[in-house]
């Protein structure tokens, strides 16, 4: 096949989510290295698509692909792998790029699965050809692996947080094409059947533009009322190291690390964290870290852009006292 | 119930990883082994299980001979026999590895010992290929969730509960027999005890060859990505760095929400 290259794009909010424009990008390079067109299926409830298309103008997409099927919701994961492999034939994608996220992942799999295709997860970059030449993470990218994608359709995920965002270039929205999927009982069988909301309400760890994470050096699950205060004090979230909640003082969805979640907020405070590389793997895609730490010649500080030497338990309190102090000053 | 987990042998990497001096491979001379975190989860949660509800728990490996090791450490902690598919040592890329694991449950399931829960580590901690599980139950014909955190199990059905993309959860209540791949969070997993271990070393190892296969996706080198070591800039030291840390907040743009 040498049809257009086919990139996901996840629609949350209204919005394509980061992961999914990372794909976007490299999906664009893709199309231009192959000299394809590039259409962007849009995951999301019709409606929420068709809202949606205009969001990814600007990134050289000639068609904005719209599920049409009533039944379909983003509650029904092999619904939607059924809506993909439908969408690949109408379309005869040469290739489908998706975000590397746990869902994006989780559906590209399960399309592969059914088409009986490989598929490579997590990629950096690709080389066309006959084969595919792709650079991809392995140990959550501390290792990279480059491997041949040998398939009559190539199916990609693209690592989070791994690659820059191409700027929209101005170039009108794409037409909206309606793509008609007809699902069976048994692709839809499969579906949420209840939500539960957070437990704690505020930002959550993944979204926030400032994340103050905690490690060993924290001592207790009490210890962590210092992080709270300073994440509170600048709108931001508590997370903490696989030590930390592997020793019960927070909960795991805290968890920031290969096992726990990957966040890229704009600044990253590690407080007592020595920088084991199963953390570092989940925090480097911070824009800034300013590590906290009585060791100076911690790992941390290998990845840390600034470090300040102390306990955090001293520091910590008197960052927040200062910056109550500005506000207080400031009026 | 019976329970099927599916773990991978993986080298303990620990801080640095080292390659071999032609880039096939991590340099493992000097390692341990190990399966992944979720992996570990996964066998306590089939322990837990048969331990509550009765039943009995099966742990399969595609891997080398020395695989046995992480078969018997499973059995350890109170997993009852165990499956190894013995590989020469060569890379099995996910639609082959798939394939041998279906091939393997098909073979035990005609043989009178159906599987009703099939659980999986999401995602191994190596190859991180995110898939063998999906496409195991693809080919099986049962369904599958991904990324579980807490597993409650009924009269043949379960409720599996995931993390939501927006925060908060959500759950799936799927019909059995099915296939799940779990997330380190779901248990807190035991050390093998003493007595465990020795019971460990008498529990049977069924085994068999199947033959190498490619599947699509090849390994070529491996390379350690570039390291970007920075020194990092030290802008004080204990509670007097304060109004510089402020400062830089500042600078950063994050000191105003």
């Amino acid at each position: 096949m040498s049809g257009p290259i086919l990139a996901l794009v996840s629609i949350s909010g209204g919005a394509p989510e980061r992961a999914s424009l990372e794909a976007l990008t490299l999906a664009r390079r893709l199309a231009a290295d192959t000299g394809s067109a590039l259409e962007a299926l849009l995951v999301a409830d019709p409606a929420a698509a068709r809202a949606a298309a205009g969001a990814v103008a600007g990134f050289g997409v000639a068609a904005a692909l719209a599920v049409e099927n009533p039944s379909l919701t983003a509650d029904h994961p092999d619904g939607w792998a059924e809506a993909v492999v439908q969408a690949i034939s109408a379309r005869q994608a040469a290739a489908v790029v998706g975000p590397g996220t746990e869902r994006g992942n989780d559906l590209l799999a399960r399309v592969a699965a059914r088409m009986s295709l490989p598929m490579a997860a997590n990629c950096l970059a690709v080389e066309p050809g006959e084969r595919y030449r792709i650079t991809r993470q392995r140990w959550a990218g501390s290792l990279l692996e480059d491997c041949w994608l040998d398939a009559p359709v190539r199916l990609i995920t693209v690592a989070p947080n791994s690659i820059a965002i191409g700027a929209p270039d101005g170039s009108p929205g794409p037409p909206i094409v309606a793509v008609a999927v007809e699902l069976s009982d048994r692709d839809l069988a499969l579906h949420v059947t209840s939500r539960e909301p957070a437990e704690r309400g505020g930002i959550s760890l993944a979204d926030a533009k400032v994340v103050v994470g905690g490690g060993r050096g924290v001592g207790s699950g009490e210890g962590f009322a210092d992080l709270e205060e300073l994440a509170g004090l600048l709108g931001g979230a508590v997370g903490g190291s696989r030590v930390v909640t592997s020793a019960g003082w927070r909960p795991h969805a805290d968890q920031i690390g290969q096992t726990g979640l990957r966040i890229a907020p704009d600044v990253y405070i590690a407080c007592g964290i020595s920088g084991a590389i199963q953390h570092i793997v989940g925090c480097k895609a911070a824009k800034h870290i300013l590590a906290i730490n009585t060791d100076p010649d911690a790992p941390i500080m290998g990845v840390a852009d600034y470090a300040v030497i102390g306990d955090l338990h001293t520091v910590v309190p008197a960052i927040s006292a200062e910056i109550r102090q500005r506000r207080l000053a400031g009026g | 119930m019976n329970i099927l987990v599916c773990v991978k042998r993986v080298p303990a990497t620990g801080g640095r990883i080292v390659l071999t001096a032609d880039g096939s491979d991590i340099d493992v001379r000097y390692l341990g082994f190990t399966v992944s975190p979720h992996e570990e989860c996964a066998v306590e949660e089939a322990v837990r299980i048969v331990e509550a509800s009765g039943g009995s728990s099966t742990v399969l490996t595609l891997g080398p001979a020395a695989a046995e090791d992480q078969l018997r450490e499973a059995m350890a902690i109170g997993i009852d026999r165990a499956i190894l598919l013995e590989t020469d040592g060569r890379d099995w890329d996910p639609v082959a590895t798939a394939g041998a694991i279906v091939e393997s449950i098909r073979a035990e399931e005609a043989a009178g010992g159906a599987f009703d829960l099939i659980l999986f580590g999401n995602e191994s901690a190596d190859t991180g290929g995110f898939q063998v599980w999906i496409r195991t139950a693809t080919a099986l014909g049962r369904p599958c969730v991904t990324g579980v955190k807490a597993l409650k199990v009924g009269n043949g059905a379960i409720v599996a509960r995931r993390e939501a993309p927006g925060g908060g959860w959500e759950s799936f209540e799927i019909p059995l027999p099915a296939v799940v791949s779990v997330k380190e969070g779901i248990n807190l997993p035991r050390y093998p005890s003493i007595p465990g271990r020795l019971r460990a070393r008498k529990k049977e190892i069924a085994r068999s060859s199947p033959a190498w296969q490619s599947g699509g996706l090849e390994k070529i080198v491996l390379r350690l990505p570039k390291e970007e070591v920075t020194a990092a800039e030290i802008i004080g030291r204990g509670a007097e760095a304060a109004p510089a840390v402020v400062d830089l907040l500042a600078r950063l743009g994050v000191l105003d929400g």
